[in-house]
C-alpha cells in the first residue's frame, strides 16, 4: 500500500514521517504541495513543521495549497488522512476537523516526552492500540493547545471522537486534555504529539508510536 | 544626491570622507588610497570599512591564529581546512562532516531574540555553503548572575531566539551550555554551532572561477537591516533625503532560510554551481570580494539589479546590508536555466547580478556607472594586521599566589547540604527549562542530546555511522591560567565524546574575549590560542576553523577569557554507544582517574565567591590514554559520565536522576572527593563480572581506578549521608523555573 507524505514549504518532519511509514510496512510516496496530484496513494500524512513559517495562523496558508483540494476530496470519500502537529493545524484550517490549535498556555515552545492515553482505537490510524493503552511519544510545538466551543467539545466527547488524551499535567492548556481527534467517519485523524519520532528506542523515547503506522495497514486490509 | 563614481573620485581627490566614523584608522584610510592610487569612492570606502573591521578581518587575532596552521598535527581526516566558510573532515564511508561555531554576542545583548536567532541562521548558512545538509545545532550560552534583573531580560529572549529559529529550520538542538558569571552581565555570550553532512564529492568552495560564468544572488531581498556605520556615510556624504535609521541588529526569517536550504541542496545535488558563498557579516561586500579573490579575481556586478525590500537604499547601504537569508552563487551560463527553475519551484527570489571576468578587478556599477574598481584580495584577505601589545595582567600573580580558602563539609549533614547546594546551583542545575524549548527530535537521527555529555547524531541508517560533538569552556580556569584553561577545555570536550564511545577527530573554537586594545586581554587571548594550538598538536586533533569575538567588555571590566572549544568525533555504530547513566540497580560504580585537591576555579569555590589559586595542569598524555581506555571499555561499560564542573558531586547527581536509579557510594575523603574538580576523571558503571576486565584496561592504559559503590535504591547515599532522589530532583529541577518562570 502507498502512503503519501506531503511537503509544504517549511515542512520539517516529512522525512521522519516517510521513515515511519516504511517502518510500519507501507511504501512512502512524496507529495508536493503545489502539485494537484495524489499519485494514487491509499492514505495521506500531513507531517509536522512550520509551513509558510506559521507567520499567519498555523496552517492557514497551507490549506490553500493545490494538493489540499485533492486531500479534502479524497478524505470525503473515506481516504485515511493523518495530520501530525502542523498537519493537525492544517486539517483544522481545512475544516476536515473541528476546533483550533492555539499558543501553549505557558507561551513557550515545548519539547518533551509525553504520555498519552489512546481513547478511541476505532479509527484508521489507531487500530493497533487497545483503548486505554498508554504510550510515550514526543510532544514538540509552540501552538498545541486544542480549543473549541462547548458545543463542539460535547459533540467530540459524546461521539467518542477524542482519540488520545494527555496523561498527567496538561502540557499546553488543551481542553479536556485532548491530544488528538478524529472526524465522524474515523478516517481523518489529527494528533498534536509525534508518533513518527517514536518508532525505535534509538532515536525516540520509545517505539510506541509505530502503532499509528501499522494501524493504517490494518485499515487497508479491511 | 550625486553618485560618487570612480570618475568623480578621480577628479575630487580632496573630498573629505568619513572614514573614522566607519571605524577606519587614518593609516588604514591612507593604505586604501595607496592601493587604489586615488581616494576610494564612497562605495569602496563602505566595502573596505566593513571588510577591514575586526569582525571580518581578524586583524588583531591573525598573528596568533596562524599557530593553528603552524602547529597543525598530521591528519588525513581534514578535507578542507581553515579559511573556507567551515572546515570539512572525513568521517569514513564516503561521508564528510563540516562543523563550526560562531558568536553573536553583541547583537544578542541589544536584541536578545533576533540576535540569537540570526546567530543560528548565520552559522547554518556557513555549513550549507560548504555543500552540506545541516543536521544539528548546539548553543553554548553565558549570562550575568542568574538572579540579575538584566539576565531575566536577556536569557528568556536568547533561549526563545535560538529555539524559534532552529526549531523552524528543522534542526535538532543536541547540546550546549548555560553558565552564569557576573562578568557576562552586559556581555552575554551567544555561541552557535552547526554541523552538516555531505558526500566527499559534494564539497563546495567560495570561488568565482571561469570567465563568463554568472554571479547569481538568491534568497531574501536586501533591506536596510544590519547596516552599522553606513548611515553615517550616507548622511555625511550625500546629505539627508536617503533612508531613515534602521536597527543595526538583523531580523531573521527562519522560514525563508528553511526554503533556502532545501532549494540550495537541490541545486547542489544537480551540480549547478561552480562556487558559492553565503551573505553574512559585511553582506555583499564580503560575498563578492571573497568569491572574486577565491578565483582569478575578475568580477563585474551590476548593483542596481539587486532586488530590494526598500527601494530607497543607496549603493553603499546595499553593499553593507546584512539582511539575512541570502546566498551568492557562481553558475555556468548553460546551467542557469535549471538553476532558475529550482528557485522558482521553491519560490526563492533569484537574480543574475553579474559575471566573472578575465581581469583581476572587482568592478561594481550602479545604473551603468562604475562605483567600485578594486583588487578584491585587498578587500577580502589583505586587510591590516596588528601585532597588538600584550602583557601578563597584574591579577595573575596575585590570584595564583593565594590558596583557596572555603568552608568544607565534614559531618553527614554538611555533606548532604553540599551535594544539594551544588545540585541546585544555577551553573549545575537541571537545564530543562531551556532545552525543552528546543526540538531535539526533528530529522529522526538524534541519538544523544542534552543532558548527555555530548550530542550525537546518526549519519547513515544502514551502517549506523554517527558523529558526536561536545562544546566546553572553563572560564574560571582560563582566568587563573589561560594557557592551561584552553588545554583543559579541549581535553574536556574530547573526553565528553569518548565517554560515549566516539573517537575525537577535529576541533573548532569560538574565542570570546574582552578588548584587544587592553594588553592584559590580548595576553589572555595569546595564551589561550597558544594553549589550544599546543593541545591540538599533542592530541593529534586538527583545528578546522573558528571564530574570534573581541570587545566583550563593559567599561574596564572584561569578561572572563572564554575560549569555547568544540570537538567532533566519530562512532562507527551509534547503537553501541555508552549511555551517560545506568538504568538498573546492582551495577558497580568506579571512578577512573585520581582526585587531587583541585578547588581553584571549582564551582564550590565560585559559590563561595572565591576565584583564586592555580588551575590544574592539563596532562594531555594521560587524557589520551583515558580516551583509549573509554573507547575500548565501550564494549562492556553500562554507563560512563565525564566529571567536570561540580566534580563527583554533580556527576553522581546527574547519573542517579537520569533514570531515577539511586546509588550507594563510600568515599575515604568525602569533602575533597566530592568537590574537587581534578580533570581527566570519568565515572563508569559496569556489571560486577566485568571488574577484572576494567582492571586490566586500567593497567594497560595506566589510569588509576577506584571503586565508588553500587547502583540502586531510591536515594544517593554517600557514606552516612542519605539524600532521597525526590529531594535531590526537587532541588536540581526547581532552580530555573524559580528564576525564569
Amino acid at each position: 500500500m502507498r502512503v503519501g507524505v506531503i511537503t509544504f514549504p517549511g515542512t520539517l518532519d516529512d522525512r521522519d514521517a516517510a521513515r515511519a511509514v516504511v517502518a510500519g510496512g507501507a511504501e512512502a510516496v512524496s507529495l508536493w504541495h503545489a502539485d494537484a496530484d495524489l499519485k494514487n496513494v491509499d492514505a495521506v500524512i500531513l507531517p509536522g513543521g512550520f509551513s509558510y513559517g506559521d507567520y499567519l495562523r498555523c496552517g492557514a496558508i497551507s490549506r490553500f495549497a493545490p494538493v489540499m483540494n485533492l486531500v479534502i476530496e479524497a478524505a470525503g470519500k473515506g481516504m485515511p488522512v493523518l495530520g501530525i502537529c502542523n498537519g493537525f493545524q492544517v486539517l483544522c484550517e481545512s475544516h476536515l476537523l473541528p476546533g483550533a490549535l492555539t499558543r501553549n498556555s505557558d507561551l513557550h515552545f515545548l519539547c518533551k516526552d509525553q504520555e498519552i492515553e489512546i481513547i478511541n482505537n476505532a479509527t484508521a490510524w489507531t487500530s493497533s492500540y487497545k483503548p486505554g493503552e498508554k504510550i510515550v511519544i514526543p510532544l514538540k510545538n509552540g501552538e498545541g493547545s486544542f480549543q473549541c466551543d462547548d458545543e463542539t467539545l460535547a459533540k467530540l466527547e459524546d461521539q467518542g471522537r477524542v482519540i488520545a488524551r494527555y496523561v498527567g499535567q496538561n502540557p499546553n492548556g488543551s481542553r479536556n486534555l485532548i491530544a488528538g481527534i478524529t472526524n465522524e467517519r474515523g478516517n481523518v485523524v489529527g494528533l498534536m504529539p509525534h508518533p513518527e519520532h517514536a518508532i525505535d528506542e534509538l532515536t525516540g523515547p520509545t517505539a510506541q508510536g509505530l502503532g499509528f503506522f501499522t494501524s493504517i495497514l490494518n485499515a487497508m486490509v479491511k | 544626491m550625486t553618485l560618487d563614481t570612480v570618475a568623480v573620485a578621480q577628479t575630487t581627490p580632496d573630498n573629505v570622507q568619513p572614514f573614522a566614523e566607519l571605524g577606519l584608522k587614518p593609516d588604514e584610510y591612507a593604505r586604501i588610497k595607496e592601493i587604489l592610487g586615488r581616494r576610494p569612492t564612497s562605495s569602496e570606502l563602505a566595502m573596505y570599512s566593513v571588510m577591514w573591521s575586526e569582525h571580518c578581518s581578524y586583524k588583531s587575532s591573525k598573528v596568533h591564529l596562524k599557530q593553528f596552521g603552524e602547529k597543525a598535527p598530521k591528519s588525513d581526516a581534514l578535507l578542507v581546512g581553515i579559511g573556507e566558510n567551515a572546515g570539512v573532515v572525513d568521517v569514513g564511508q564516503g561521508y564528510a562532516v563540516t562543523f563550526k561555531i560562531e558568536s553573536h554576542n553583541h547583537p544578542s545583548f541589544v536584541e536578545p531574540y533576533q540576535g540569537a536567532a540570526t546567530g543560528v541562521g548565520g552559522i547554518v548558512r556557513d555549513i550549507l555553503t560548504m555543500g552540506a545538509r545541516p543536521i544539528a545545532v548546539m548553543d553554548p550560552l553565558r549570562f550575568g548572575p542568574a538572579d540579575a534583573p538584566d539576565t531575566r531580560r536577556v536569557l528568556p529572549g536568547i533561549v526563545a531566539g535560538v529555539g524559534g529559529y532552529g526549531n523552524c529550520l528543522g534542526l535538532p538542538n543536541i547540546g550546549g551550555e548555560v553558565t552564569f558569571d557576573e562578568t557576562y552581565i552586559g556581555n552575554p555570550l551567544v555561541n552557535a554551532l552547526c554541523v552538516g553532512v555531505m558526500k566527499h564529492s559534494d564539497i563546495k568552495l567560495a570561488k568565482a572561477a571561469g570567465a563568463g560564468n554568472l554571479v547569481v544572488l538568491y534568497g531574501a531581498k536586501t533591506g536596510g537591516d544590519g547596516i552599522g556605520g553606513v548611515s553615517v556615510l550616507a548622511s555625511e556624504t550625500f546629505g539627508a533625503g536617503g533612508s531613515t535609521k534602521r536597527p543595526s541588529v538583523q531580523v531573521g526569517d527562519p522560514f525563508v532560510e528553511k526554503v533556502l536550504i532545501e532549494c540550495s541542496l537541490e541545486i547542489f545535488a544537480e551540480d549547478l554551481v561552480v562556487g558559492i558563498q553565503d551573505l553574512g557579516g559585511a553582506g555583499l561586500s564580503c560575498a563578492t570580494s571573497e568569491l572574486a579573490s577565491g578565483g582569478s579575481g575578475g568580477m563585474k556586478v551590476a548593483l542596481d539589479k539587486v532586488p530590494l525590500r526598500d527601494p530607497s537604499l543607496s549603493p553603499e547601504e546595499i553593499l553593507m546590508s546584512e539582511s539575512q537569508e541570502r546566498m551568492c552563487a557562481i553558475v555556468e551560463p548553460n546551467k542557469i536555466e535549471r538553476f532558475l527553475e529550482i528557485c522558482k519551484k521553491w519560490d526563492v527570489t533569484v537574480t543574475v547580478i553579474g559575471e566573472v571576468t578575465d581581469g583581476d578587478r572587482l568592478e561594481i556599477t550602479w545604473n551603468g556607472e562604475l562605483i567600485v574598481n578594486v583588487p578584491p584580495r585587498t578587500v577580502a584577505h589583505e586587510g591590516p594586521v596588528y601585532n597588538r601589545p600584550l602583557a601578563q595582567p597584574a591579577y595573575i600573580d596575585q590570584v595564583n599566589s593565594q590558596k583557596v580558602n572555603v568552608p568544607m563539609p565534614t559531618t553527614a549533614a554538611e555533606i548532604k547540604a553540599a551535594v544539594l547546594k551544588l545540585a541546585g546551583a544555577p551553573n549545575l542545575a537541571d537545564k530543562s527549562w531551556v532545552t525543552a524549548q528546543y526540538d531535539k527530535y526533528v530529522q529522526g537521527n538524534t541519538i544523544q542530546a542534552q543532558p548527555d555529555d555530548s550530542g550525537m547524531v546518526r549519519l547513515d541508517e544502514t551502517t549506523h555511522l554517527g558523529v558526536a560533538i561536545s562544546t566546553d569552556a572553563n572560564a574560571n580556569w582560563s582566568y587563573l591560567n589561560p594557557y592551561q584553561g584552553a588545554k583543559l577545555a579541549l581535553a574536556e570536550a574530547a573526553r565528553n565524546i569518548a565517554t560515549a564511545g566516539a573517537r575525537p577527530l577535529a576541533v573548532t573554537n569560538c574565542l570570546n574575549f574582552g578588548s584587544p586594545e587592553d594588553p592584559g586581554v590580548m595576553w589572555q587571548f595569546a595564551e589561550s590560542v597558544r594553549g589550544l594550538a599546543d593541545g591540538c598538536l599533542e592530541m593529534g586533533l586538527p583545528v578546522t576553523g573558528g571564530n574570534v569575538s573581541f570587545y566583550n567588555q563593559t567599561g574596564s571590566v572584561a569578561i572572563l577569557p572564554t575560549p569555547v572549544i568544540g570537538v567532533l568525533g566519530v562512532i562507527q555504530d551509534v547503537r553501541k554507544r555508552t549511555p551517560m547513566s545506568f538504568k538498573v540497580a546492582g551495577l558497580e560504580l568506579f571512578l577512573l582517574g585520581d582526585t587531587e585537591e583541585d578547588l581553584a576555579g571549582s564551582e564550590w569555590a565560585f559559590l563561595h565567591g572565591v576565584r583564586v589559586g592555580q588551575s590544574p595542569d592539563a596532562d594531555l598524555a594521560r587524557e589520551m590514554r583515558l580516551i583509549e581506555l573509554l573507547l575500548e571499555g565501550n564494549a562492556f561499560f553500562a554507563a560512563a559520565h565525564d566529571l567536570s564542573q561540580g566534580g563527583l558531586s554533580a556527576g553522581l547527581t546527574e547519573m542517579v536522576l537520569r533514570h531515577n536509579i539511586g546509588a550507594t557510594v563510600s568515599l575515604a575523603n568525602p569533602a575533597i572527593d566530592l568537590l574537587s574538580e581534578t580533570p581527566g576523571r570519568v565515572i563508569v558503571a559496569i556489571d560486577a563480572s566485568k571488574t577484572s576486565a576494567l582492571e586490566a584496561l586500567a593497567t594497560k592504559y595506566n589510569i588509576a581506578i577506584s571503586k565508588l559503590g553500587t547502583t540502586g535504591g531510591e536515594s544517593l547515599t554517600i557514606n552516612e549521608s542519605v539524600i532521597p532522589l525526590t529531594q535531590l530532583r526537587e532541588t536540581h529541577t526547581s532552580t530555573f523555573p524559580r528564576l525564569f518562570g
